[in-house]
């Protein structure tokens, strides 16, 4: 089955790292994973979108068109990216932001992301790591193992400790029936 | 045996394959969306003892390229549709005084700065007509990570083997995709190490082609034997002629080396055509939606295949032209205003009908838009 994640937010804010992360976890946890992004000539700011799609079997058309997942930072990217969703998609968005009308709340995951970034890990910059922990935690997609092997590609040495504790504060962020309700399965 | 599969972006893939087929040399300007190629090589070519500079311009780019491949390095520079026709006058002096190297156009969106994050294909023309004059042309143009890490390396080969300026004409979408490959080992690859010859006696034909080759074999500069090199038309010697005779038969020589080697140049890819009605044509990143729709349409009993010009210039006429006989349509399918739909229109001549599906406002085409369109000419075959 052909999965489609979107991540989206402000330039700089880390969400295109956020999507190569979940998908190097899948190339380390043996899935096919194709990552590809949009944005604007801008270096910060300006909207910006990751996409990430996997499967266990080879991927064709590397864009998302419909995303079974979507992660929004930002008000403007929710209210853009929210209009065009699979059925059954799963929203994560920051809870600082309003649930655009037309969007069934009951698909919608609200989580202190950028908050827990700043005060609990400590630095706001985390706040794309913390979703991964989190994003991992409500799909169900990748061992702990694979996840770490993810994050470390992509860090600098020595931000190792920094960057667990974003992950685990992310995953402590979706309760037990909060995963339950949103686990996907990729077969 | 392979190496463990690791995530790796099109651009990376570019310069890993370009380091395996022999790449000491890297000049370029950064632009977007080639940059991460100019980045991975200042970190890389280091490592491998290989040089990285980072020149005042794309001009300056393409001729410092050309001072290294003469001095006996393998050599490539990175750039997108603003910088590649900066090069252009540079890639013609490469074409003419036989130059190896490779120049990598990972195209983007628009004429002049355009949209520059967004993808494109509108470089096809370019790549064949960019410079002046009538020259030789190889251009190559992948359509995955992993086919981008071999290709790169192909294009190395060809370069050396017919001493010319090759083209690898990438696009946003493959450059800047991230994929799982596992690279092959080196000793599964094929490299062509460079033809040198050190010493021609008292003549200093440094020009002169050996019986039964088609090009000259090179010196190295600064390894001993002096020799000229001119952007004008030139003897034997490498000096500057206006015998129009020996220019004729230079030039000749020069488009010649190419026209009479197709088979060893032009590549393509088929895929399901033996019993298809409709072929899709499309090279480089457009190829992934491409197979989605052919599969779809497969899966709902449409006899559709593809044809994907690996090697897009010259242009796989020989290769396309078999297939017609058995096409009722063929369907060119790329992310511009329709460029290589004029080479496909040549070749099919009136004897098959071509529909387009171009795309040049810096989105990309999805499989469903291909799907309707082979659906809408389906159809009005039948109402026909």
């Amino acid at each position: 089955m052909r999965y489609e994640m979107r991540f989206s937010g402000s330039g700089g804010q880390g969400v295109i790292l956020a999507s190569v992360i979940v998908a190097e976890a899948a190339v380390a946890a043996g899935l096919e994973a194709v990552q590809s992004q949009s944005y604007g000539p801008e270096a910060r700011g300006g909207m910006c979108k990751a996409e990430t799609v996997l499967s266990r079997e080879q991927i064709w058309f590397s864009k998302v068109t419909k995303p079974d997942f979507l992660l929004a930072l930002t008000q403007q990217s929710l209210d853009k990216y929210a209009q065009v969703l699979a059925d059954r998609a799963v929203v994560m968005i920051d809870d600082g932001l309003t649930v655009p009308q037309g969007l069934d709340k009951k698909q919608v995951l609200a989580l202190p992301i950028l908050a827990t970034a700043r005060d609990k890990v400590g630095k706001l910059m985390t706040a794309n790591i913390v979703a991964v922990g989190a994003v991992n935690r409500a799909l169900g997609l990748f061992d702990e193992q694979a996840l770490r092997e993810g994050v470390r590609r992509h860090i600098p040495a020595g931000t190792e400790e920094l960057n667990w504790k974003a992950l685990d504060e992310g995953a402590a962020l979706v309760t037990e029936q909060q995963a339950a309700a949103f686990a996907r399965s990729l077969d | 045996m392979k190496s463990k599969r690791v995530l790796m972006q099109g651009n990376e893939a570019c310069v890993e394959g370009a380091i395996a087929a022999g790449m000491r040399f890297y000049a370029g300007y950064p632009i977007t969306p080639s940059t991460e190629i100019a980045e991975r090589c200042a970190l890389r070519l280091p490592e491998v003892g290989g040089r990285f500079i980072q020149m005042e311009d794309e001009l300056a780019s393409m001729a410092a390229v050309l001072g290294a491949s003469t001095a006996g390095v393998k050599a490539m520079t990175a750039t997108s549709g603003p910088g590649f026709s900066l090069k252009q006058e540079n890639i013609g002096y490469g074409c003419l005084a036989e130059i190896p190297c490779v120049i990598v156009d990972v195209q983007r969106s628009g004429p002049s700065t355009g949209l520059p994050t967004s993808p494109s294909q509108g470089d096809y023309m370019q790549a064949r007509w960019g410079t002046h004059g009538d020259h030789p042309v190889i251009a190559l143009s992948p359509s995955s990570v992993r086919e981008t890490y071999r290709l790169i390396i192909r294009a190395f080969n060809l370069s050396e083997k017919y001493r010319t300026p090759v083209i690898f004409l990438m696009d946003e979408i493959v450059g800047h995709m991230r994929e799982g490959v596992a690279l092959p080992a080196p000793r599964d690859l094929i490299i062509n190490k460079r033809h040198i010859s050190y010493h021609d006696g008292a003549n200093k034909q440094c020009y002169a082609v050996p019986e039964g080759e088609f090009v000259p074999a090179m010196k190295p500069f600064g390894q001993g034997e002096r020799y000229n090199i001119t952007g004008l038309a030139h003897d034997v010697s490498g000096f500057p002629t206006n015998n129009t005779d020996i220019a004729g038969a230079l030039y000749t020589r020069l488009m010649e080396k190419i026209d009479r080697n197709l088979d060893d140049i032009v590549r393509v890819e088929e895929y399901k055509l033996d019993d298809a009605d409709t072929a899709v044509v499309c090279f480089g990143g457009t190829a992934r939606a491409v197979m989605s729709a052919v599969l779809e349409a497969r899966a709902a009993g449409m006899k559709v295949g593809m044809f994907r010009p690996i090697t897009v210039w010259p242009f796989p006429a020989a290769h396309l032209r078999a297939r017609l006989p058995g096409l009722k349509r063929i369907l060119m399918v790329e992310h511009n205003y329709g460029q290589m739909l004029l080479e496909v229109q040549r070749v099919a001549a009136e004897r098959v009908p071509v529909g387009f599906l171009g795309r040049w406002d810096g989105t990309v085409i999805p499989p469903e838009d291909i799907l309707q369109k082979l659906r809408e000419m389906e159809g009005s075959a039948h109402a026909e």
